[in-house]
């Protein structure tokens, strides 16, 4: 924090190696492991704790998927089963070494959870919710019926521990060890370049995908992560209690295992452990509810109400919530240098040529055979009245919008059938006219994520450079200073302008600013016209949609003229806007 | 072939209750762009009201009005408690309410009914007739009849009365229909009691056919989900006709491949129509608007 506190404008400060950073968890988890071996529990309370190491795991699995992607599993307790009965099987019927059990069952569940993703992930939330309920219940059907390979309800008996772990006090151990390694992986991934997809996925997915981000392969991701804690989890829980049944990993268990995670807090995997430790605490407490059947499934039913009303961050989000509220300001972000705009070339003359590009929603063009040339280091202008077909232009060139004819090539390569991450990994930036910022995130955080574009051949190795970078951005839009703050504290012009920032750190060979001076007052769009004079010095290729004609007018030089989703006016702006067919596009004609 | 013509009447029979409580999950959908999680908890818990009451001695035709009446109140409660402080939230918070309603609601009648299943009379004393070489159920001939009514009764109030098209407007542009003087919140309100009803009526036409148990709920939203997706979602006749297909598609499953495994066929199908043809029979593929 040196040169940052004496204010030297210098590179951001190299940061401590991670592992040091993070020494007193390991402190703190050492201690934890050794006082589960030394400590002697009678058999009750060894039980329980196993219990809640087991499960708390599985609950990880969901801070993942639900917390960080945005992406409902209701099937956990079905992974959960799937590890649990490959070590109970692998070890008790075919008398395999654990280590290998385990191992097999993760990678089972791992494949399961991936193979369950890839079918839904590409439709909306309501599919999956409904396909992982599905997917529990036949899980549940298969292990009850198919009676030749998991002794159907009867369950599986007399599994075995590994040789090394075989008192309990010493298994208790090993996984409140396994808990604490995975707890610090998971506390980790956000700030890892999958976790902050994975984050940037949760918060808006179609943002995510024009920042780089493959969205499916994000969740997928996600998805199969959750899968495989489940599985870990039940293969330990499995060797800890040397039986499992069907009824354990049923519907009522993995909605057990949704409420845990609720309770706890779904973002942080200190929520999970919380929200475990809780929900079989209060249960073992109350035990005379269980003597009524229903009537603490009912409980946990209505407790699950009651905190997606009340507490929709869970006990550790509120607790954690006030914390950062209180830090946030006190964190001054670290000075940043100037911003280096290198845009790739390929020589070419023209950066962006679209031919014949045509876009059509049934019966109605929305885009018709429009051609576009953008050449190099110039300030290209996409205009027309409203419904002209600027931003469906716009969205078919990002990818959002599969194009019904054309071509488009973008710095000699051919990009039409590219998916909108692929797009921007071949150099292309944009904003939205509608602001699409990632809300729960940092400003930081979000130009980072522009930044980690793939193919940024301006960023070096590791998070410093990647901070640098993003930071470098938002001090270009004027923003350096406020780095730290979450968007929602910054006003709707300045949003603009970190979605700006965004683009720029991803160094892209074109930038699509979609409406860029909307809903700003005056004095915001002169300092946009200043930020674009700015931009375009640095050589970067801009194609802008707007429709101030002031602004148009004064910071491109080419303009293209659409009506009625065809072009019907092209080049050198002067001559453009005195165009008769414009100027009756505009005004209407006598 | 005796055999087919007679498990093609069982299959429509079954699918008809699955395409009603479809039709349930469309119509909110539609209003409010949730999946109801618990539309299977309202069959569940009107059949129980429906055993209750005639346990009690109420005539069935009594019976079953004031199960229709509870099914209206529980809507009223379900969107005041579960939907309505959340409307203003992202769609997740909103299934996962949905999917603890569901869990309450079952999970309660479990505890004040305890788990034996129950047994309801069908409405009439005749089991049947005999029409060639099928066997008519009357009960099934009741359930396909009621469908076919509703149906018609949907076609009829959703396009030929005022208050039919402003639950249109609703559903379609929510903001727009307000600012036309249409309260949103009552229409909202009206859909799911009209939903809890034709699930509540789903569940009451069905009990006598199946047993009246806690389950029933969570496997009848299952396959009429499945339902939903395979008619083309948020369609109101895909669900009618994906409700009848998956029927139809079950009993034969049952019949010539597996009985155990007679619930996973609804699953199979389902994962075949997401991976294959996801926008559904009738449906059209949504994106969302940039």
């Amino acid at each position: 924090m040196s040169a940052s506190d004496n204010m030297i404008p210098a590179p951001a400060v190299r940061s401590k190696p991670l592992i040091i950073r993070h020494l007193p968890y390991f402190i703190g988890a050492a201690v934890l492991v050794a006082l589960a071996a030394g400590m002697q529990f009678d058999g009750y309370i060894l039980n329980i704790l196993l219990q809640a190491t087991t499960f708390s795991i599985a609950v990880f699995g969901l801070s993942v998927v639900l917390g960080l992607c945005g992406q409902i599993n209701l099937a956990q307790a079905a992974f959960f089963g799937f590890g649990a009965y490959a070590v109970g099987l692998g070890t008790a019927d075919l008398h395999l070494n654990f280590w290998l059990c385990l191992v097999g069952g993760c990678a089972i569940t791992l494949v399961a959870g991936a193979v369950l993703g890839m079918s839904t992930l590409r439709l909306g939330g309501h599919y999956l919710a409904m396909v992982t309920i599905s997917f529990q219940q036949i899980v549940t059907l298969v292990m009850i019926n198919a009676i030749w390979l998991t002794h159907g309800p009867d369950g599986v008996a007399n599994i075995r521990r590994p040789e090394l772990f075989q008192s309990s006090q010493s298994y208790l151990a090993f996984c409140v060890a396994m808990l604490a390694i995975v707890g610090y992986l998971v506390w980790h991934l956000p700030d890892t370049k999958l976790g902050r997809a994975m984050r940037a996925v949760r918060d808006n997915e179609l943002a995510a995908g024009v920042n780089g981000i493959d969205v499916f392969r994000t969740k997928v991701s996600a998805f199969g992560l959750c899968a495989l804690l489940g599985g870990l989890a039940g293969g330990l829980f499995a060797g800890g209690f040397a039986y499992v049944s069907p009824d354990q990993f049923s519907f009522a268990e993995s909605i057990q295992f949704l409420t845990m995670s609720l309770l706890g807090g779904v973002a942080s995997p200190i929520g999970s452990v919380i929200g475990t430790g809780l929900l079989i605490l209060i249960p073992e407490w109350l035990r005379f509810l269980k003597s009524v059947p229903g009537l603490y499934l009912a409980i946990y039913g209505l407790s699950v109400i009651l905190i997606i009303r009340f507490m929709p961050d869970g006990i550790w989000g509120f607790v954690s919530d006030a914390f950062t509220r209180m830090r946030a300001h006190s964190k001054a972000p670290p000075v940043a240098g100037a911003l280096q705009l290198k845009p790739a070339t390929s020589g070419g003359d023209v950066v962006l040529e679209v031919t014949g590009l045509s876009k059509h929603f049934g019966g109605l063009k929305a885009v018709d055979g429009v051609d576009i040339a953008v050449k190099r280091g110039s300030v290209h202008a996409l205009i027309g009245p409203n419904g002209s077909g600027k931003t469906t232009t716009l969205n078919v060139l990002s990818g959002l919008y599969k194009a019904t004819s054309g071509k488009i090539v973008l710095d000699g390569t051919d990009i039409t059938n590219m998916a909108p991450h692929q797009r921007t990994a071949a150099g292309l930036g944009r904003t939205f006219q509608n602001i699409r910022l990632f809300r729960s995130m940092t400003a930081l955080e979000n130009v980072e994520i522009g930044a980690e574009r793939p193919g940024n051949t301006m960023i070096g190795k590791g998070d410093d450079a990647l901070t640098e970078r993003a930071m470098e951005a938002l001090t270009f839009v004027g923003l350096g200073s406020r780095a730290n703050e979450l968007i929602s504290s910054f006003s709707y012009g300045h949003q603009r302008l970190i979605e700006i920032a965004r683009a720029l750190a991803s160094n892209p060979t074109l930038l699509l600013l979609d409406e860029p001076a909307a809903g700003l007052n005056s004095t915001e769009k002169l300092e946009l016209h200043e930020l674009l004079k700015r931009i375009a010095a640095q050589g970067l290729t801009i194609l802008i949609i707007d429709h101030d004609m002031t602004l148009v007018s004064e910071a491109a030089q080419h303009i293209t003229v659409l009506n009625f989703g065809r072009r019907i006016a092209d080049g050198e702006s002067m001559a453009v806007l005195r165009h008769p067919d414009v100027v009756s596009a505009y005004l209407g004609s006598e | 072939m005796d055999l087919v013509l007679q498990l093609l009447f069982t299959g429509i029979g079954i699918g008809a209750v699955y395409a009603l409580v479809a039709l349930g999950f469309v119509l909110i959908f539609r209003a409010t762009n949730v999946v109801n999680f618990a539309q299977g908890e309202f069959s569940m818990v009107a059949a129980y009201l429906m055993v209750v009451c005639v346990e009690l001695g109420l005539p069935y035709w009594l019976s079953f009005v004031i199960a229709l009446a509870g099914m209206a109140l529980l809507g009223v409660i379900f969107n005041l408690g579960v939907y309505y402080p959340l409307r203003h939230r992202t769609y997740l918070p909103v299934i996962i309410a949905t999917i603890g309603a569901s869990i309450l609601l079952s999970n309660s009648v479990l505890a004040i009914y305890g788990p034996q299943p129950q047994v309801l009379q069908g409405w009439f004393d005749t089991p049947g007739i005999q029409l060639g070489p099928v066997y008519l159920d009357s009960q099934y001939l009741l359930i396909i009849g009621v469908t076919i009514l509703l149906v018609l009764f949907n076609f009829w109030f959703f396009e030929k009365t005022l208050l039919g098209k402003k639950l249109q407007a609703t559903s379609q542009d929510k903001e727009m229909a307000s600012l036309l003087g249409i309260s949103v919140s009552t229409m909202i309100m009206i859909t799911f009691i009209y939903s809890a009803v034709l699930g509540g009526l789903a569940g009451i036409l069905v009990a006598p056919v199946l047993f009246v148990s806690i389950q029933m709920g969570s496997t009848i939203a299952l396959k009429a989900f499945a339902a939903t997706i395979i008619g083309g979602f948020g369609d109101v006749a895909g669900a009618i006709v994906g409700g009848l297909a998956l029927g139809v598609i079950e009993t034969f499953g049952a019949a010539y491949i597996s009985v155990p495994y007679k619930d996973g066929f609804a699953f199979l199908v389902l994962i075949a129509f997401l991976v294959f043809r996801p926008q559904g029979i009738f449906g059209e593929r949504v994106a969302e608007k940039a």
